[in-house]
């Protein structure tokens, strides 16, 4: 539906040509109202002329499309009803009571996934791949079961059976660890090579040591903010703010990381409930102390 | 699509129902009023007022022209659906739960909760032609089944009643003699209390949601289990569409617990599945609580959910629902 109002100053009929049958003295001077369709996609044009507040002739066209929603096949019981008298509380109730309203929200019929789409998806996505597994058959070994050519370790069915991979890295490499290592050739991310576990934990553990963790930020403070709050105790090698992906807002908290554990104590000590862009932070180690 | 809210129910919704032409959609909720609307843009077109306690379920009759209700006052009533008055009311001695007439409205079956050390009964009643020569009689009481019976609906040719409760079991009795017939397996059947039943169109199969998270689908004669839907929520309402092989599941959390989570944790959505597939086709959202009722447009072309919030949301279904590929 739509409505535009456009000024047309030149009158194109003459006022000596009108009729005079016109009851009111200055809709004389109109054109008549013009009924335009409807027409077969329900498009129907009116168009009004008439004197607006200062005086001058205003042509009004209104465009309105009635499309037709539900099927009108109503049975003649129906249509019966459709008269009845209002009874009970609907009897008293007034327009403005608003009961039944259109909601405002689009709602849709949310599919759990895409259209088209199968719920076995190696069959359309890994099709190259089943395909050369099924020719080889032993391109395709699961880690976790040990079947081959049947599926892939992500898409094992016995996933849950199996005992949890972290029971590998956990034990230390004994004089059996050449039998545990897998078939030679396949691919060993570096975190499970022997040896290599420990010095990444323990770096891991040095880099958490000194890391502050800043809560209670308020949404404008930015990483270069928080350095300069925290660059007065000491070198600062980390500065982050978590940030909301979607809205790009500050999400109210981030990390700063020291290079020496004794500037972040330092920090931490005096900048726990300190006043920061009105707000309260809280300061305090990232993770918790063990003592 | 664009839901029409219905607010006119002050307590959570319990029940739904469309007449046989599809043009009125008939409300009850815990407030004392069923209610009457125009299913097509949602106005109200009454209120049958007279109950004094949560109505429970209503049927209607198929000549759209008799109403009765059942509710938690120990009465069940009919109602003249063109003028609001009541014209009947049948008194027991605890809640009435369950309410359907038969095939032909000359019966009605309905189902009285267990109460002041009574036992849960099925009960049959005649419904007469003139509401005058209505009487208050039981053609036929079935006592035994514990704990609530929660839906009691007849089956093919009103040979059967089949009802289904707390006690998880479906069962078949011979709506003559009251003797019972078939009994759902144990192991297929479910786990937790059956909260609803919906039968399909023809009558020849039908859906039970339950407690146990699943909506199991029944072949009406034999008992069979035909199809499971499981979903992620406690199952309170169900229907079965009459256009296309698609069944919606509706419920949530139980409303105890709504206020302490979140409303998108708490499964409110109406679940589409497709009905042989057992494949989830979508979710419909909308309530703030969960979905105590759901029934279909008998041309299948909308449906209307009935929540804990106290509203009805009317669904006309867009086009493209008609067109939808698994």
């Amino acid at each position: 539906m739509a409505a535009d109002v456009g000024r047309t100053p030149v009158s194109k009929v003459r006022w000596g040509e009108l009729e005079e049958d016109d009851a009111t003295d200055y809709e004389f001077f109109l054109p008549p109202k013009t009924v335009i369709g409807p027409d077969e996609n329900g498009v129907k044009k009116v168009v009004e002329y008439k004197f607006n507040d200062d005086g001058n002739k205003v042509k009004i066209t209104t465009t309105t499309r009635t499309r037709k929603l539900a099927r009108a096949r109503l049975s003649k019981r129906a249509l019966e009803r459709r008269s009845w008298a209002k009874f009970g509380d609907a009897a008293q109730e007034d327009a403005s009571s608003r009961l039944t309203m259109v909601s405002t929200e689009e709602i849709i019929l949310e599919r759990p996934r895409a259209p088209g789409s199968k719920v076995e998806e190696p069959k359309a996505a890994g099709d190259p791949l089943a395909a050369m597994g099924k020719a080889g058959a032993v391109l395709m070994v699961c880690r976790t079961c040990g079947k081959k050519g049947d599926h892939w370790t992500s898409k094992c069915p016995y996933k849950d059976l199996a005992q949890p991979a972290d029971s590998f890295i956990d034990k230390p490499p004994t004089a059996d660890g050449p039998s545990l290592a897998p078939a030679k050739g396949a691919y060993v991310p570096p975190s499970m090579r022997p040896g290599a576990e420990r010095s990444g934990t323990e770096m891991r553990r040095r880099n958490d040591e000194n890391s502050v963790r800043v809560t209670n930020l308020s949404e404008d403070t930015r990483e270069p903010d928080l350095h300069e709050l925290f660059s007065k105790f000491g070198p600062v090698s980390r500065v982050y703010v978590a940030v909301d992906q979607k809205t790009g807002v500050s999400r109210g908290f981030g990390f700063v990381n020291f290079v020496h554990r004794e500037d972040a104590e330092k920090a931490i000590n005096k900048l726990n409930g300190y006043g920061y862009d009105n707000l309260i932070i809280r300061v305090e180690w990232a993770t918790p102390r063990p003592n | 699509m664009r839901p029409i809210l219905m607010k006119g129910h002050e307590r959570p919704l319990t029940f739904l129902k469309y007449n046989r032409e599809g043009d009125l959609l008939f409300s009850c909720a815990k407030d004392h009023n069923p209610t009457v609307w125009f299913a097509d843009n949602g106005e109200r077109l009454g209120t049958y007022r007279g109950h004094n306690g949560a109505v429970w379920c209503c049927d209607v009759s198929r000549n759209s022209s008799l109403l009765i209700t059942g509710s938690a006052d120990q009465s069940v009533k009919l109602w003249d659906v063109q003028t609001g008055s009541q014209l009947y009311s049948f008194n027991f001695d605890s809640p009435a739960r369950a309410v359907e007439f038969s095939i032909g409205d000359k019966l009605a079956v309905i189902t009285t909760d267990p109460f002041m050390g009574q036992p849960s009964t099925i009960q049959v009643k005649m419904i007469a032609g003139d509401s005058s020569e209505q009487s208050g009689n039981s053609v036929l009481v079935i006592k035994g089944p514990q704990g609530r019976i929660n839906r009691a609906v007849w089956g093919p040719l009103n040979k059967t009643i089949i009802s289904a409760g707390e006690d998880a079991i479906i069962r078949i009795w011979d709506s003559e003699t009251g003797q019972l017939l078939m009994e759902s397996d144990k192991e297929a059947g479910h786990q937790k209390t059956v909260t609803s039943l919906a039968k399909s169109s023809d009558g020849s199969h039908f859906l039970t949601g339950s407690l146990d998270k699943s909506a199991k689908l029944w072949d009406s004669r034999t008992l069979t289990l035909i199809k499971t839907y499981v979903t992620e929520r406690p199952v309170n309402a169900c229907a079965i569409s009459p256009l296309l092989d698609h069944v919606v599941i509706g419920g949530g959390q139980d409303a105890s617990a709504v206020t302490r989570t979140d409303h998108r944790a708490g499964k409110f959505e109406a679940k589409f599945f497709h009905k042989i597939l057992q494949e989830e086709i979508g979710g419909v959202k909308g309530h703030f609580g969960p979905i105590n009722a759901l029934a279909f447009n008998p041309d299948g072309r909308s449906f209307s959910s009935g929540g804990e919030d106290g509203y009805i949301r009317l669904h006309h279904f867009d086009s493209d629902y008609f067109h939808i590929k698994m």
